[in-house]
């Protein structure tokens, strides 16, 4: 077992920056993800790893210094929080449409505007529909814990080099805040100039050797017809990415007669409602999407053949259940229940709202259970007349 | 065993560490633990509080409508989380700049004077861990050897010195609490 | 009498194309200074045998198209982002020699940021700029650079100065910072020029090796395209009109 240390979300993502080999962190303050940026500033990894820690002048400058050193063929992640994820949101365009492996972390905040500084979910559109110009998906990760925070930079490298693509873990204001106890992975170190070239040497810009043709990176096509071909091949890519990479989380959907979907924070208070409700005999379950993109519809659709009714739970209006309503498409009940501008909904609310859709579902089913019964004796009287 | 804790008073109480010292201790002892700070502007010059739950199971919600015990250390905080108290439930509170004392009867009550102890201990920096240590008195979900640990662990090297000192505090805390009022 | 076959013999060759520019034709209208810019910058790397250690950043503009061109490992950056890019480069590539190719819209306008900062943070790099007056790929509209009086298609009554503000001198406002090293602003439009240009290019290169900072090396040009003029009279016009607002010559270093 590693050493285990009691870390904040914000800082759990910096250690694992330095310890997964990561080459360079580009940062800009913004709460509540700054400590990221204290945390590396403060370790200063540059003398012992060799990762490059740098304050930018803006949350796009040090995107585009991520465009820079990935394009390179280094692993380069930038952090923020949901303002300056707005703002960073053209340089992660350019990133997906250049094909570069980029990490990028949203410490999730209320808006819209300057919002709150408290923990949202309101992100979850720019995060997983676009946020930027063109037909582009990040691979979006949804931590809910302080270790999943840790693990999941190492993962984000790595799916965002297997693709050739950008992977955004989608965190928020609470994860990020709140500690807790972290397993540390052993260091990795970072690859030698020379194993990049080896890993990247086909698309990446280290200096055009002798034996090959420049390399470019770009993002550009001035004719049509290329950049439809280039289209097609970013969609070939998401579909095998869809294929390959979901990941979700079942927990006591076994025997689950409604089920909550939720993702980072709301899938941890809605557990916590789960363990109410089923003390009150409720037969609870949640399905819990850890990649966003991709998204477990397959599971939800399947989960919908015995399920009764779903509740999304989000800290936001309602951006996630629209996904939820695609999956199960009309054939249970989809309804939200969230709390937003930086407000967390408490389990006893979320197991409040989730009594009252089964209330509503049991409801129905009883009117058309009576409605059957009824035209089932008319139907049974007429035949005695006869 | 789930020990669900409010801790909430004024910024500069050292809220937020005494709630760090005390998850530190409970993962010496192996048990799962989360500290989910109030955070923001509530925390500069106003009220900070923090949810710190200790457990033997996998924690699920790091934030709480209910606690098993909370630590009141102002007004505001009295106000605001006296009523959050599960029934049977444990308040502890420091009198210090208290107005309007609590009311409840259906929890118990234990006063901490940690004000006037660690004025007595000539240091008021020592403040959260006498109330640490009543509360460790009044609930002891991990011991003073835990604590020990947890306190190297979460303090730089250059303060290791500092924890004989702390001890100090936590036992005085465990001394001076007193129960004011037992649940009926 | 004479054939063109009797002139094309290896002693009467008086010039020859760097290997470091491609094939590809230029995109550049006929008479724009783009192309020597290009052709002196990949002289000085091929010269000082630098090419498998240079990465070059292209613009938003005319020059996007540059990686095309430059037949170096090249980038192409987001509008304005091109310094920031470069620091990206740079940081973790300490020793290439990185260099940034932008025009006016790009590095005075939407770019200022990215321009101060990258030179306040004395990063290893050179910054080309190439300063015709004019959004020229768009059309030719007013560029932060634009001329009082000088009409543009975003100022057909000519630049006002009460409504539109004044060029900014952004070359000379670098120059204010600790962190470059080296500020210079020159012009391709005749050969003495191209000759003193090239002078610099290399000494901004010299700087890269050396670990000195930023060099920041203006180029004035023309845009006989935007401006609605012949190549010769826009290079007339620029002398007549540019230099005396953007005067040639060292700044800095």
């Amino acid at each position: 077992m590693g050493e285990l240390r009691l870390m904040k979300g914000n800082e759990a993502i910096a250690e694992a920056a330095i310890r997964c080999g990561c080459d360079a962190y580009f940062g800009y303050p913004i709460t509540p993800q700054s400590e990221i940026l204290e945390y590396l500033t403060l370790e200063n990894p540059e003398p012992k790893t060799g990762m490059v820690v740098l304050q930018a002048e803006s949350e796009i400058a040090a995107i585009n210094m991520v465009y820079g050193s990935s394009a390179c063929g280094k692993k380069a992640m930038t952090s923020s929080s949901s303002p300056g994820i707005s703002l960073k949101q053209e340089g992660i365009s350019y990133i997906a449409g250049a094909e570069l492996p980029a990490l990028i972390v949203n410490v999730v905040r209320g808006g819209p505007g300057l919002g709150t500084i408290q923990p949202s979910q309101s992100d979850y559109f720019q995060s997983v529909k676009g946020g930027g110009h063109g037909d582009y998906k990040l691979i979006v990760l949804a931590p809910n814990s302080v270790q999943e925070q840790y693990d999941f930079v190492a993962l984000g490298f790595e799916l965002a080099f297997k693709y050739r693509n950008p992977v955004l873990m989608l965190s928020d204001g609470a994860i990020g805040q709140m500690m807790e106890k972290v397993e540390l992975t052993d260091y990795i170190p970072r690859l030698t100039n020379e194993e990049v070239i080896k890993r990247t040497g086909s698309w990446a810009t280290h200096g055009k050797p002798e034996y090959r043709k420049h390399n470019i990176v770009t993002s550009l096509n001035l004719q049509p017809e290329p950049q439809e071909q280039h289209n097609h091949h970013l969609q070939a890519k998401y579909k095998e990415i869809e294929e390959n990479e979901l990941r979700y989380e079942k927990f006591q959907c076994e025997d689950a007669e409604y089920v909550f979907v939720a993702y980072g924070t709301s899938s941890r208070l809605c557990q916590k409602a789960i363990q109410l409700g089923r003390e009150k005999g409720l037969k609870l379950g949640i399905i819990r999407p850890i990649t966003l993109f991709p998204y477990p519809s397959k599971p939800i659709k399947k989960a919908a053949k015995k399920v009764k009714a779903f509740l999304s739970v989000e800290m936001s209006a309602g951006q996630m259940v629209e996904d939820v309503r695609l999956a199960v498409n009309g054939k249970r009940p989809v309804e939200h229940y969230g709390r937003y501008g930086g407000m967390i909904p408490m389990p006893d609310e979320i197991l409040e709202a989730m009594e009252e859709l089964i209330a509503k579902v049991e409801k129905k089913a009883q009117k058309k259970a009576e409605k059957k019964a009824k035209k089932k004796a008319e139907k049974k009287a007429k035949k005695e007349q006869k | 065993m789930t020990e669900e804790i409010i801790i909430a008073g004024f910024g500069g109480q050292g809220v937020l560490s005494m709630g760090k010292i005390l998850a530190y201790s409970g993962m010496m002892k192996d048990l799962e633990v989360s500290w989910m700070p109030a955070y923001g502007p509530e925390m500069r010059g106003g009220t900070a509080n923090v949810t710190v739950i200790v457990s033997q199971e996998r924690i699920n919600s790091p934030v709480l409508k209910m606690y098993d015990t909370a630590i009141i250390l102002n007004q505001q905080s009295m106000d605001k989380f006296q009523k959050s108290v599960k029934p049977g439930g444990i308040l502890i509170y420091d009198n210090n700049g208290i107005i309007h004392p609590p009311t409840r009867t259906d929890i118990d009550i234990y006063l901490i004077e940690a004000n006037k102890v660690a004025i007595q201990m000539k240091n008021t920096k020592v403040f959260n861990m006498v109330v640490l240590g009543a509360f460790l008195k009044v609930k002891p979900i991990v011991n003073l050897d835990d604590v020990d640990k947890g306190l190297k662990k979460s303090l730089p090297e250059r303060h290791h010195h500092l924890v004989a000192l702390n001890e100090e505090a936590i036992r005085a805390g465990m001394e001076a609490v007193k129960l004011q009022q037992k649940a009926q | 009498m004479v054939t063109i076959e009797d002139i094309i013999k290896e002693e009467n060759k008086v010039f020859s194309k760097t290997k470091l520019l491609t094939d590809k034709t230029f995109s550049y209208c006929p008479g724009c200074g783009h192309g020597v810019a290009h052709r002196i910058i990949m002289e000085v790397v091929e010269e000082m045998g630098i090419v498998e250690q240079t990465i070059g950043v292209a613009p938003v503009g005319c020059s996007v198209l540059a990686y095309d061109f430059m037949d170096v490992d090249m980038q192409q950056a987001a509008h304005g982002r091109a310094p920031a890019v470069a620091t990206g480069i740079s940081r973790v590539f300490p020793d290439k020699y990185v260099f940034t190719y932008q025009g006016d819209g790009d590095l005075a306008a939407i770019g200022t940021a990215e321009t101060i900062h990258a030179c306040s943070r004395a990063e290893n790099i050179v910054i080309f700029f190439i300063n015709n007056g004019i959004y020229g790929m768009t059309g030719g509209q007013m560029a932060p650079t634009t001329l009082i009086g000088m009409k543009t298609s975003t100022s057909p009554h000519g630049r006002d100065l009460y409504n539109m503000g004044f060029p900014i001198k952004i070359t000379e406002m670098v120059a204010q910072l600790d962190g470059v090293q080296y500020v210079t602003r020159q012009a391709v439009h005749t050969p003495a020029a191209v000759r003193k240009t090239k002078k610099a290019v290399k000494k901004a290169f010299e700087n890269v090796k050396n670990r000195k900072g930023v060099s920041f090396i203006e180029i004035v040009s023309n845009c006989n395209s935007g401006w609605k003029m012949t190549p010769v009279k826009s290079n007339e016009w620029m002398e007549e009109n540019m230099f005396p607002v953007y005067p040639l010559g060292d700044i800095k270093g």
